[in-house]
């Protein structure tokens, strides 16, 4: 049986009903992992326990014992994220053999809700990347057509839902990783708040814009997962207490009188023509929902991806000083002395991207160049969450196309790192300013290419985002779009 | 300032144109159950890397949890040494590579230290006009590395790390560059100690690495009506109050020495790190730092700032109880003790006063409670190296044994044998003066004896007749061998009396 247009709202309903048995469902995924992946590369590995623990779901459910909120789900889970027991890389040869003793929160908590993990996914290399270009495992590809990119750095956390081999996922966004691998395979992903999702067990890239969260085919299925994997866990200081409020049922209310503010920064130079259409056409859908259109400004905005190129390395340059070949990782044996070795284990571990990131963040944070670069950098955050603060003093909702371009080519940029860097030009403001925000799909561009939608809103209004992109996709087919494959 | 000094200057300068500075530095490690940032035993001694997780490990994903606890600790140390409290507080990452640091970054604070600018008192008990106050420039709370051993028979064997102190919580202690001796800097040394464990912040145990200090030291010198200062030499390895002493002085002879030679000054040559050399007794050069390290400091994005109320800085105040220069002015101003006895008194620690204390309330004579616990308990607890906890007499038995020296039934003499015997047979104070044979004498026994020594002892009488009241000294050892249970005093009354002196 081929399961691989469900969603994951209908693989855990046919499960609980006894549609389809767990195992059927993982051995589909299975299937499709095997068929499909050795072009695409989406994964670095499978998880050899997703059977049995299938298996046991199968027996759980006909002995009539209770079942978790995403039983029989199967999900892949970005290797920057880790699971006890199972190698977790973060798509480095640096920890290409480093199995975690521990599993991440996020993890713990979706297979206490008996969702089934089903493989790691591949990513740009500590998640430094737009592209999953920059992975040891090598490139993952874009199931819409493989000449091109899938977006990254959880690229193939997107690629894996929109193929088809997984009907879900879940990756991490620093400054875009989610929205914009979501925005380039026509899939739904969602950076929930800053301290909505726990990042224990999130290896880090830059720890104060880090977050994981959802990919899947709908908004409906983000709901489901991010009601799972939010709330406070105590492991993490930054971890918000907040309550989480129902995600699933605020998704049908109505959007009569939502405020939605369009960001004129977010249409000037730069924006593709095609996605400038399709998200015009989006905002008229909301429209004709009775949601009210006004245009915002957000002056720092052009800023944005300047004050990230910063702060990212700078704390990026801190969080990998930890890869120095005395544990965890990799390490160059034959040196002469221990500088030799930090050297070496470094020089060969980590890929050129990581290398340029750490030596930015190195030489920002240096003695003399600190004020003029990190301070520098902080201040420009602040004033980008004062932006947002005064935005939704008027309205509920920032709407906006989550990329500049749809998906270019693999090779494209690697000539010219400041033009990809600019691929996270309209995504970087929502972590800076730690506020949520989805990508959805909202069209096809000419050559075939996903086009997407981005939402942001307040800090912990996650359901008003889902709510939206929920009666969006009511109203739209967009996100039901596949690829030929 | 620092201008050139011909050899000839610089060989006539005497000892009272050379004024030395010392500041220190001062690592003490909090007294929690727990490290700093994960739930890991803080115990000392156990097996290499048993008490380690994760967190202290650096293991990727892992992420810090800040100890409450430590947090409270700091804010009480800081308060007792007069520190303005932080309102806003943060964690810094100060990046350096070593293998016995797991991150690649130690968690310290960098811009906002928990502890801002305080002071602390030496007090001369003597003469307080001489009160030295040391002001302290800041104390921070940071993480401790862990251990490497490496080997060291030169055979190229592979070093090895113990993560079992990583994380432990350290406040680091920095006082401005206020003392003037090595003897000061121990002075100094000795009245944080103390009032660190009074606080019990820190059991303060220098040979487990709980209490680690670092002496910057120059020397300020006057040369024809110019200040010169020396180089500033920072000073590792003085692994106890002794040793930073002598270090100190030694470099202090040492930058003189040198600087007669050469004329360098603090503007002419780099900060040097040297060690002190137990064994020599000599400091060595460890390195100089040409251009400081770099740290790349930067706010810790794992952990959030810190922002303490007014009410939890209150409550914390509450519980600190009565420092030891607050004890000092109390035994001497109400208990009569002499400052030099309060001093010794004091530094015995917060169990000894107490046990004064009860003894002294119990038996209602604080001056002969005070010397008995001066004399008696603190040579035994010395001669031992016992602690008052393990002080084989309590304090209820040391009352009720003193009791019957201020009620007349024993002597000063005969108490002190039953004390040894209550320690050495483990006994209540009857048991022992049983023992003894030690019983009440009555007046008539004690009369019969009096004429005894009287009958006997016909050229004692005649001096004391004679008016040489002193001779019945001789007397009363006689008397002692005759009935020990005979109270000396009563003996010697008693014969003064029947003589008729």
């Amino acid at each position: 049986m081929d399961f691989s247009n469900l969603t994951a709202t209908q693989c855990v309903n046919q499960f609980a009903s006894g549609e389809v048995t767990a195992t059927a469902l993982v051995q589909s995924c299975l299937h499709q992992i095997q068929q499909n992946d050795p072009s695409l590369n989406s994964f670095i590995r499978t998880s050899d326990s997703a059977l049995p623990i299938a298996q046991a779901l199968d027996i759980k459910r006909a002995a009539g014992k209770p079942l978790g909120p995403l039983a029989g789900l199967p999900i892949a889970i970005k290797d920057g994220i880790c699971t006890a027991g199972l190698k977790t890389t973060a798509g480095s040869r640096m920890l290409e053999e480093f199995v975690p003793v521990d599993d991440a929160t996020t993890v713990k908590r979706l297979v206490e809700a008996d969702a089934i993990v089903i493989g790691k996914t591949n990513m740009d290399e500590f998640a430094m990347g737009s592209s999953t270009e920059h992975s040891h495992f090598g490139i993952s590809k874009n199931p819409w057509n493989h000449q091109y990119v899938p977006g990254g750095s959880s690229g193939g956390s997107a690629s894996c839902v929109a193929a088809g081999l997984t009907p879900a996922s879940i990756g991490s966004d620093t400054g875009g990783s989610i929205r914009q691998p979501a925005s380039f395979c026509g899939v739904t992903g969602l950076k929930p708040t800053y301290g909505r999702v726990s990042r224990f067990g999130l290896i880090a890239f830059a720890s104060s814009l880090d977050q994981i969260g959802p990919m899947a085919r709908s908004a409906e299925d983000c709901a489901l997962i991010t009601s799972v994997i939010s709330g406070h866990d105590p492991k993490d200081s930054t971890s918000a207490k907040n309550d989480i409020p129902d995600f699933l049922a605020t998704l049908n209310q109505p959007l009569k009188g939502l405020r939605i503010g369009i960001c004129k920064q977010h249409f000037e130079e730069g924006l593709d023509s095609e996605i400038n259409d399709s998200v015009k056409a989006a905002i008229q859908v909301l429209k004709n929902l009775g949601a009210v259109i006004t245009e915002i400004s957000m002056p720092h905005t052009p800023y944005a991806v300047a004050a990230y190129y910063v702060i990212a390395p700078c704390e990026a340059s801190s969080n990998l000083a930890r890869f120095d070949g005395v544990r965890y990782t990799h390490r160059t044996e034959g040196v002469k002395d221990l500088a030799e070795m930090y050297c070496q284990t470094r020089a060969e571990g980590f890929g050129n991207e990581v290398k340029k990131r750490i030596m930015l963040g190195t030489y920002a944070l240096s003695s003399g160049y600190y004020d003029a670069y990190y301070l520098k950098a902080s201040k420009v955050r602040r004033m980008i969450k004062q932006d947002y603060d005064t935005a939704f003093e008027s309205v509920d909702l920032i709407l906006g196309p989550t990329t500049p371009t749809p998906a270019f080519q693999i090779g494209e940029h690697s000539q010219n790192p400041l033009a990809m860097y600019l691929a996270d030009i309209y995504t970087v403001s929502a972590n800076l300013s730690g506020v949520p925000a989805i990508s959805i799909p909202c069209g096809i561009s000419n050559r075939g290419l996903p086009i997407g939608l981005q939402l942001q809103a307040r800090s912990f209004d996650e359901a008003t985002l889902l709510q939206t992109a929920h009666q969006f996709q009511m109203e739209t087919d967009w996100h039901t779009r596949r690829p030929n494959q | 300032m620092n201008a050139a000094t011909t050899q000839e200057q610089r060989q006539s300068i005497s000892e009272d144109d050379v004024t030395i500075i010392i500041g220190l530095e001062v690592h003490v490690q909090l007294d929690t159950k727990s490290k700093l940032f994960c739930g890991c035993s803080t115990e000392f001694g156990a097996p290499p890397n048993t008490q380690t997780c994760v967190v202290c490990t650096g293991a990727p994903g892992s992420l810090p949890v800040i100890n409450q606890q430590a947090l409270r600790l700091s804010i009480k140390t800081g308060l007792a040494l007069n520190c303005e409290i932080a309102r806003f507080t943060k964690w810094d990452r100060k990046n350096y590579f070593y293998p016995d640091l797991p991150k690649g970054y130690q968690i310290s604070q960098f811009d906002k230290p928990i502890c801002g600018l305080g002071y602390l008192d030496l007090f001369d008990q003597r003469d307080k006009s001489k009160t030295r106050r040391v002001v302290l420039e800041r104390a921070h709370l940071e993480e401790d590395a862990g251990k490497s051993i490496h080997d060291e028979s030169k055979q190229g064997g592979n070093s090895r790390i113990d993560l079992n102190r990583t994380g432990t919580p350290l406040l680091e202690i920095v006082t401005q560059p206020d003392m003037r001796s090595a003897a000061e800097a121990r002075a100094f040394l000795n009245e944080l100690k103390l009032i660190l464990t009074y606080l019990e912040v820190s059991d303060c145990n220098m040979q487990q690495g709980n209490l680690r200090c670092d002496g910057n030291i120059n020397l300020h010198i006057r040369v024809d009506g110019q200040q010169i200062a020396t180089p500033i030499v920072e000073i590792k390895n003085m692994n106890s109050f002794r040793a930073a002493e002598r270090a100190l002085d030694y470099e202090a002879v040492r930058q003189l020495e040198l600087w007669k030679q050469n004329g360098l000054t603090i503007s002419d040559a780099p900060k040097q790190t040297r060690g002190w050399d137990a064994a020599t007794q000599t400091t060595t050069l460890q390195r100089e730092k040409e251009a400081s390290a770099d740290y790349r400091y930067f706010p810790d994005p794992d952990l959030i700032a810190v922002t303490l109320s007014e009410e939890e800085i209150d409550s914390i105040r509450s519980e600190i109880d009565r420092l030891p220069a607050q004890w000092r002015e109390e035994l001497i101003g109400q208990h009569g003790l002499k400052p030099y006895d309060a001093d010794v008194m004091v530094g015995q620690g917060r169990g000894v006063i107490d046990y004064f204390l009860n003894v002294a309330e119990g038996c209602g004579n604080s001056k002969m409670a005070a010397n008995w616990i001066g004399q008696e308990v603190l040579r035994f607890l010395n001669e031992s190296e016992a602690t008052i906890e393990s002080y084989p007499i309590t304090s209820t038995q040391m009352t009720e044994l003193l009791t019957r020296v201020v009620g007349g039934e024993l002597d000063q003499t005969r108490a002190k044998e039953v004390l040894e015997q209550m320690i050495e047979f483990q006994l209540e104070v009857q048991s022992a003066m049983d023992k003894l044979g030690i019983k009440p004498v009555d007046n008539q026994e004690i009369e019969a004896l009096c004429q005894q020594l009287i009958n006997e002892n016909p050229q004692v009488i005649e001096q004391i007749k004679g008016g040489n009241a002193k001779a019945v000294g001789a007397l009363i050892g006689k008397a002692r061998k005759l009935n020990p249970n005979a109270s000396p005093g009563l003996v010697k009354n008693t014969i003064l009396k029947m003589v008729g002196g």
